[in-house]
């Protein structure tokens, strides 16, 4: 492909690392990445992604920016409120790198679409920013069943952690970590959560990184461990995890071999309820 | 006898079981963590029977995600 002298410009503090160069922005331009949840995680993924020049980006999202979003889901702006998630980081996409090809998805994922949209445009790395057990659970058994890979993760308060998926490598996944979701009535009400905006701003980079780096071949990735990071303490730990043996979807006799849907309470965060 | 917990040294009183290291370590959502030992992932259902013991290498991974984890 031909640069233009914007986009060699644009580029050009990645074209001159001898890791990048030319033709490792040529393989981020011609690259694809999908991201599931376009909130804490996603929002600041999709940015760095979007200006890296990742060519093309998948947003799946059936939210609507709510002003509550914007402490932390960096992508969506005041002006934002009230319109669909995946519109506005698709606008701001655009108006950072006008290179970039955003294909919207308005629904959430679930065990009836999420096969068809990582297919959709044949997704080089997904990325994994939803906040609900259930997606992560579903996303993780279709990314191990599709044979693609991804970058987990999950934050809370002032916790954050994630791990990447890398297919046929022994690579744990993330039910070799944890088996099933927690069971019902654990969970604790929304009332009690929240997050420092900035943990979605940490994780979501550090997964934007993997997604760059695998599309590059550079470096090694978190395949085989989870890295956590605790911002109080300011200390990462990066923990070795091996493949489960006994993984429902991965293991020596998977039983997984469809893919699931859990009952996702919805928490309501104006009452401090939970629906559904 | 010492053990390692989330990578920090800790003396433990005599022998224990995970479903007892839990409760000592006062983890507040047992459900919500899963435990490795010296690099293998147990099973749920081994924490009341898999006995702790000196050095071993123990991580509490927390599940993270749905604003909870197992930490609080
Ligand atoms: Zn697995």
């Amino acid at each position: 492909m031909d640069f233009t002298e914007q986009q060699i410009e644009r580029y050009s503090r990645h074209i001159i690392l001898s890791e990048v160069g030319v033709e490792g922005q040529e393989k981020l331009l011609n690259s694809k990445v999908l991201i599931i949840g376009t909130g804490g995680l996603g929002a600041p993924a999709a940015m760095f992604l979007a200006a890296a020049g990742v060519g093309t980006i998948g947003l799946v999202d059936r939210d609507v920016v709510d002003l509550s979003n914007l402490q932390r889901q960096i992508i969506h702006q005041t002006k934002d409120v009230g319109k669909l998630k995946a519109v506005s980081g698709r606008e701001t996409i655009n108006e950072m790198n006008p290179d970039i090809k955003v294909i919207e998805y308005h629904t959430f994922v679930d065990s009836s679409n999420i096969m068809d949209i990582i297919k959709d445009q044949d997704y080089d790395f997904i990325i994994d920013g939803t906040d609900n057990f259930a997606a992560k659970f579903l996303i993780n058994d279709a990314c191990v069943l599709a044979k693609k890979p991804f970058s987990h993760a999950g934050i809370i308060r002032f916790h954050g952690q994630l791990t990447t998926y890398i297919p046929d490598n022994n690579t744990p996944c993330y039910r070799c970590i944890f088996k099933q979701p927690p069971p019902e009535g654990v969970v604790p009400t929304c009332r009690e959560a929240g997050v420092l905006g900035v943990m979605g701003g940490v994780i979501g980079t550090l997964q934007a990184t993997e997604a760059i780096k695998y599309i590059l071949g550079l470096g090694d990735s978190l395949a085989g461990y989870l890295l956590t990071y605790d911002a109080l303490d300011m200390e990462f730990r990066k923990i070795k995890i091996k493949h489960n043996k006994k993984c429902g979807v991965c293991g020596d006799e998977p039983h997984i071999t469809s893919l699931i849907d859990y009952a996702q309470p919805v928490c309501d965060l104006s009452t401090g309820t939970i629906k559904g | 006898m010492k053990v390692q917990i989330n990578g920090q040294e800790k003396e433990l009183a005599g022998p224990l079981t995970v479903e007892e290291l839990l409760k000592v370590e006062n983890v507040k959502m047992p459900e919500m963590v899963s435990v490795e030992i010296n690099g293998e992932i147990l099973d749920r259902e081994q924490f009341s029977e898999v006995i702790v013991k000196e050095d071993d290498e123990i991580e509490f991974l927390y599940f993270m995600g749905g604003g909870a984890c197992g930490l609080y």
